[in-house]
């Protein structure tokens, strides 16, 4: 679970050092700093998680122990276009695990994993809350319903020519 | 309380209701078209957030000045988004839009709001009686519903607390405030409220435990993890009409003299989060919650606990020490945490749709509530009906309607002409119950009959398609790697129950592996302590006992009776309907597995098929030439020609 930290990371774990100087420091707020450090940082580094340990003086895997059992938790960065798919019964009951192994075909990684470049990554989700799109999944901040296998490769085609399309603009400015 | 202090209070709590009502006449008044949408998650999800800026910039483009007014949930799912516009210069009656996309906004702000004319074709109906237009009330979908807990969602700003002033809020805390403990506990038992949160514990004797157990400074949690994946009620309440479950902890709270409220929400609820903190921030600031609330002496107030999303914090003792900064695992009961809960102190845990029926019960009396529903259920239920079902959404009906008025009178039935299969009642500890269960009438005695449970209210209905094998293979996937790990039958037999039903899925079932499951079932059932392991095993045995032969389908003839185990089911195109130089299959196909024969129909080649059924989607309904089928190697083989090699 090492991953190379970048240099946005670093910044990150110095604005949450800064943080944690003045957060209480009982053991009932272990998991909301655990929280505020994936809110900040996107993912808990083992970085994050001594500084969180540190600051309550608890140890570290005993905090590794409370972060790794709740599902909220994630150890491995997320991409910047994260693939949710959903899979509540009624998502399921309508094949959202085929959307599933299409993003995973598509995009070469499996879930829980995040593509090389950073720049997706996949995640299976409890119920969304819109169950009467099923099946559902949300790529980014965009919420797709009604999903079906041949819909995966134009979503993931999309996000990648946007991104192209602003990487050239860029350049022209 | 002396007739002074009654007086105080009652002046204090007059002062709030006479601006709210002001507020709400100026906003009643107003000549200014209203749009209301609903805003909810369910809502976002299907674009309201985008129909919401598609009608301010339509309204600012032509120059058209009416009120957008967001409001929660209805429970309508299926007719998302859904605008209500109140037009009263129009000469019509306020009506519902579902659907409502940017583009049909536009369109109604141009022709309605500009030119009168509300276009019937897009209307569902008028949100009261009148002459004009039929009434939504016409609909079994909107009649059939009684409404105690959801009655203002849907109608009030959320993020307004003088919206739910004026519509009667916090009349039955002012009530309250002037009543001993005991005479609110008393009404409470009298109106035979029990838990909604599942279990159905009478609520009115919580509170007297807790009331009556050692120790000062107690405590009220209110249980807003729900975790059971397909059902969304208590997050679409708080996100829809917070306010409510405020004042009833508040009322809690009263009753057994506890001074410290928490909210346990899940961290995945973004929204709901926030809409509880706006909340909770409103109702400091009118003096609602702090320090002698309303002048009557009594100091109440809440925190917010963001839970980290595991499935056993709901269970009471997992959540408390999850609030204390550990892994989640529960303990043994007793004591019970209305003895000893968070920090040792006596703690009354409710779940969020308890806590928001206990106004209305103090509002309109113990009888009042025992008029609806059953004699040993009284009042409502609140269920979120999804799946293969026509109307899917919220429905808040009374105790002891059946499951088959639910569904099929209410819920608008099974689509696309299919025949219903199976309910999943109360999510992963629930049960799957089959046709000859659908005149169960629904209240918590009657479905634990019956092998499932009332649980959180998530009901997912099946159609003929679905695999019961496979459902239960979902649940147990789900309860595995949900068991918290702390007792060794629900860590270790839940993983076994597992890989059993994922070989059966598979194909790869043995003879002994149905005695295996029951044996097994019962052994977890015994051997946990708590809820989530007793029940875990409850997909697996329900299904056994109504839908045995399903699995000895897969085990004898590696059959799936739905064709929805993909390992056992195979996609062929009859050759017979095939269409000559139609290509809609051959382009759907993610993983080019169709091609084209020499005579120009098309194939399926059966190596690289992953069995998704885009194609059966997108051949055209004239030609209907895909056919699944199982077991797999009936499916007749169609040659690659050799030019058409991938």
């Amino acid at each position: 679970m090492t991953t190379s930290l970048t240099a946005e990371d670093q910044a990150n774990l110095e604005r949450l050092e800064d943080q944690l100087g003045t957060a209480p420091k009982g053991r009932g707020d272990l998991i909301p700093l655990l929280q505020k450090a994936q809110h900040i940082l996107g993912y808990l580094p083992d970085e994050a998680l001594s500084l969180v340990a540190d600051h309550l003086s608890i140890n570290r895997s005993d905090v590794y122990g409370v972060a790794s059992f709740y599902n909220q938790f994630r150890f491995t960065p997320p991409g910047k276009n994260p693939v949710k798919v959903c899979m509540g019964t009624a998502c399921h009951v309508r094949g959202g695990e085929i959307i599933l192994e299409n993003f995973e075909r598509k995009l070469e990684i499996k879930e829980g994993e995040t593509t090389q470049d950073r720049e997706f990554s996949i995640e299976r989700v409890a119920c969304v809350g819109c169950c009467a799109l099923a099946p559902v999944a949300i790529v980014g901040k965009t919420l797709h319903g009604h999903m079906a296998p041949s819909k995966v490769e134009g979503l993931v085609l999309r996000v990648r020519l946007e991104r192209e399309k602003a990487e050239r603009e860029a350049g022209k400015s | 309380m002396n007739e002074d202090g009654k007086r105080q209070i009652d002046t204090a709590y007059q002062a709030l209701a006479d601006e709210a009502q002001r507020q709400k006449a100026l906003f009643d008044q107003s000549p200014l078209p209203k749009i209301h949408i609903c805003m909810a998650s369910c809502g976002t999800a299907s674009g309201a957030l985008e129909t919401q800026d598609a009608f301010m910039a339509a309204l600012a483009d032509r120059g058209v000045d009416a009120h957008v007014h967001t409001v929660g949930c209805i429970g309508h799912c299926y007719a998302e988004p859904v605008v209500v516009i109140d037009y009263p210069d129009s000469g019509f009656p306020p009506i519902l839009y579902p659907e409502v996309t940017p583009g049909k906004a536009k369109m109604l702000v141009k022709l309605f709001l500009e030119e009168g004319d509300p276009r019937f074709e897009h209307i569902m109906g008028a949100t009261v009686e009148n002459e004009m237009i039929p009434a939504v009330t016409e609909f079994s979908r909107f009649n059939r519903e009684k409404r105690v807990i959801m009655e203002r969602c849907g109608k009030i700003d959320p993020e307004k607390i003088y919206e739910y002033i004026a519509e009667g809020g916090y009349a039955s805390l002012a009530k309250a405030l002037s009543r001993t403990q005991e005479e609110i506990i008393t009404e409470v038992e009298a109106s035979g409220l029990r838990g909604r949160g599942g279990a159905g514990f009478p609520t009115g004797k919580k509170w007297r435990f807790a009331k009556n157990a050692a120790g000062g400074e107690k405590l009220i949690i209110c249980n807003a993890d729900e975790g059971d994946p397909g059902a969304y009620m208590d997050r679409t309440l708080l996100e829809s009409n917070p306010h409510q479950v405020i004042e009833g902890m508040m009322i809690a709270a009263l009753a057994v003299g506890a001074d410290r409220g928490l909210f346990y929400v899940r961290a995945e609820y973004p929204l709901a989060v926030r809409i509880l903190t706006t909340a909770v921030e409103q109702t400091r600031e009118l003096g609602l919650l702090g320090e002698n609330i309303l002048g009557s002496g009594f100091n109440f107030d809440v925190d917010l606990f963001q839970g980290s999303g595991a499935f056993v914090c709901g269970e009471e003792t997992a959540l408390i020490r999850s609030v204390e900064g550990y892994r989640g695992m529960p303990r043994h009961r007793p004591p019970y945490p209305v003895d000893q809960g968070l920090e040792g102190r006596p703690t009354v845990i409710n779940n969020v749709k308890t806590l928001a029926t206990v106004p209305p019960i103090l509002e309109k009396g113990a009888q009042w509530f025992r008029g609806i529903g059953t004699p040993d259920s009284p009042g409502t239920a609140v269920f979120s009906v999804v799946g293969n079902v026509t109307h899917p959404g919220l429905v808040e009906i009374p105790m002891g309607v059946t499951l088959r008025e639910l569904i099929f009178d209410i819920c608008g039935g099974i689509p696309n002409k299919k025949s219903f299969k199976a309910v999943q009642i109360g999510g992963p500890s629930g049960g799957c119950l089959s046709e000859e269960f659908l005149d169960t009438p629904v209240d918590f005695d009657e479905l634990k009959r019956a092998g499932a449970m009332m649980g959180s209210g998530g009901m997912v209905v099946m159609d003929e398609d679905a695999c019961m094998v496979d459902v239960s293979r979902y649940f147990l996937d789900f309860t595995q790697k949900e068991s918290c790990g702390k007792c060794t039958f629900c860590r270790i037999g839940t993983r076994h129950l597992l890989e059993i039903l994922q070989r059966l899925t598979r194909g790869e079932g043995r003879e002994g592996d149905i005695e295996q499951l029951e044996a097994l079932s019962r052994n977890v059932r015994q051997g946990s302590l708590c809820g989530l392991g007793k029940t875990a095993p409850n997909p697996v045995l329900t299904s056994l006992a109504y839908f045995r032969d399903e699995y000895e389908a897969h085990i004898a003839e590696g059959r799936c009776p739905g064709c929805a185990c993909r390992a056992l089911t195979a996609f062929y195109i009859d050759l017979e309907k095939c269409a000559r130089g139609c290509d809609a299959c051959v382009g759907c196909c993610p993983v080019e597995a169709v091609f084209t024969t020499s005579n120009r129909k098309k194939g399926i080649d059966q190596a690289l098929c992953v069995k998704c059924g885009e194609c059966m989607v997108a051949c055209p309904p004239d030609y209907d030439a895909v056919v699944k089928i199982s077991p797999a190697h009936l499916a007749p083989i169609v040659e690659r020609p050799p030019e058409n090699k991938p």
